[in-house]
């Protein structure tokens, strides 16, 4: 590869040429791809689902939500354990070794489900809602071994419930968090609770982290994302929804996710980006380095690409 | 000594003048092995991006509830999408025909280094819109995509569950590092030239 500088006129001494318009070809071209796309748009439209609500998720699957509102408040939900940059949990930090860049920047978006997603909406509703008020009192007043008890208890009679195909919870004792979560689906079957987990300092707002990670602790929204193949080990990173093509072009980023060790490993996000960085330097480096610069003249497809000028005598 | 050996402004000039001559910027004649239809991928690239600007000044001007509301947003998100998916197929072939051409040979590496980048930044172009979409889809992307940013320490300052950030983001500024780049690369295709095929000498 020579890297000296070679002006035009050198460069092509010798070279035939031939006339050549610029300025049509771009213009052809940019004709011809707006009639396609416009043709495209006209005879295939774009995929466009309509996006789920926590109005949607609990109208439709009500002991999912009830059961991912007493995770969130007994601190078990993928959310409640994270660690950053939402709170202090470590569940879902990754590391190589020692190095673990995730918390690097400590808790830049922070999120506190227990109380973001379930006790601050609750003291909203108090206000219309005497009886609980009194719950509230009683389980923020009680020790933490008596609140897991309840929660734990109403957790199960949540999971038999969903086993069994029943649309409700057993009654039995389980303090005020039987009141709390009933009163909780309530706020959601309505619609407040999705106003609720916008709210905040400001007037607008387009943050909707809190929303998409309560929605995301429960299976109701990823068994939607599944029936689209939509998941990662479904290729779902380049997938779209319906039959529309997606980010394609994630082709080799969504690869590694099929395969181990990435699809196992507790890690497997943080070394997948390492891998891709590495190998995207790589590809822009190629014409530094032997081997893969040198592929192109051991496969023959150049003389397809330059087909005349090899044919003549 | 002249203007044009003191004044940064001369300099740039005479830089220009040497560097691109308006013959080497708007040529009328190519060397005959340009005579191959591999070479329409990088203009037929050129003319998806156009489209993809076209239609997102558009849709930015209208905004999001426009396109998901109105028949003509829809046709106008819809034409967004299929020019989005024309300009990463044409980029994806022309790069393939650079490199089985093996098109940074005779001092033309930094046009390819500068391609693969616009190709790298083109994804996260891409990225913020599919986040902007707001409909299930980004809802997805975002929360499954959290945890590999969020790996990387990203998170904190790069909210992908946060759509007013990733609008702001895929409107201005990654479309304009992608147009001053694909500038940048047009340029240096126009001061070095068609490469010739593979076996010709520089010189």
């Amino acid at each position: 590869m020579a890297a000296t500088k070679i002006d035009q006129k050198s460069y092509f001494k010798g070279v035939k040429m031939a006339p050549y318009d610029l300025v049509k070809e771009i213009v052809i071209a940019v004709v011809v791809v707006g009639l396609l796309t416009m043709i495209a748009a006209l005879a295939l439209s774009s995929p466009d689902v309509p996006p789920i609500t926590i109005q949607t998720w609990a109208q439709s699957d009500p002991l999912d939500f009830s059961a991912t509102a007493a995770g969130e408040l007994a601190g078990t939900t993928t959310s409640s354990q994270y660690g950053p940059p939402y709170n202090d949990g470590t569940s879902s930090v990754q590391s190589i070794g020692f190095i673990s860049p995730q918390t690097w920047f400590g808790k830049g978006q922070p999120v506190d489900p227990p109380q973001d997603f379930v006790l601050q909406p609750l003291q909203y509703a108090k206000t219309d809602n005497p009886i609980l008020g009194v719950a509230l009192r009683q389980y923020l007043a009680a020790d933490p071994t008596q609140q897991g008890k309840w929660l734990d208890s109403y957790s199960k009679a949540v999971t038999d419930a969903q086993n069994q195909g029943s649309s409700s919870v057993a009654p039995a004792d389980y303090g005020p968090v039987e009141e709390m979560m009933n009163s909780l689906l309530a706020e959601a079957r309505s619609g407040a609770l999705d106003g609720l987990l916008l709210s905040s300092k400001n007037f607008y707002q387009t943050d909707y982290t809190k929303t998409l990670l309560f929605l995301g602790d429960g299976t109701y929204f990823v068994g939607q994302a599944d029936a689209q193949h939509l998941k990662g080990n479904q290729w779902g990173m380049m997938n779209e929804t319906g039959s529309y093509p997606g980010q394609t072009w994630l082709w080799l980023y969504t690869f590694w996710y099929q395969i181990p060790p990435f699809n196992s490993a507790s890690n497997g996000d943080l070394l997948i980006v390492l891998t891709m960085t590495v190998l995207t330097l790589g590809l822009a480096l190629v014409p530094f380095i032997p081997g893969l610069r040198d592929i192109p003249r051991w496969v023959p497809i150049y003389r397809l690409i330059w087909r005349k000028h090899y044919s003549k005598p | 000594m002249t203007s044009e050996q003191t004044s940064w402004t001369g300099r740039l000039r005479a830089l220009v003048d040497r560097e691109l001559p308006t013959e080497n910027l708007l040529p009328d004649e190519q060397p005959i092995y340009v005579n191959s239809w591999v070479y329409v991928f990088g203009v037929a690239t050129i003319a998806a991006l156009v489209w993809v600007l076209a239609t997102g000044v558009v849709l930015a001007f209208f905004g999001p509830q426009w396109w998901h509301l109105s028949g003509v947003g829809r046709f106008f998100n819809s034409m967004h999408f299929w020019s989005v998916q024309a300009f990463f197929a044409f980029m994806v072939v022309h790069l393939w025909v650079q490199y089985f051409g093996a098109g940074w040979r005779h001092g033309r590496a930094g046009t390819w280094m500068v391609g693969v980048l616009i190709f790298a930044i083109s994804i996260i172009a891409a990225f913020t819109g599919y986040l902007s979409q707001t409909n299930f889809d980004s809802q997805w992307i975002g929360v499954n995509a959290k945890d590999a940013i969020n790996s990387t320490g990203g998170g904190s300052f790069f909210n992908v569950l946060n759509v007013g950030q990733m609008l702001g983001i895929h409107v201005v500024l990654v479309p304009a590092i992608v147009l001053a780049l694909v500038v940048i690369h047009l340029v240096m295709v126009r001061i070095r030239g068609v490469v010739k095929p593979i076996g010709e000498e520089a010189q």
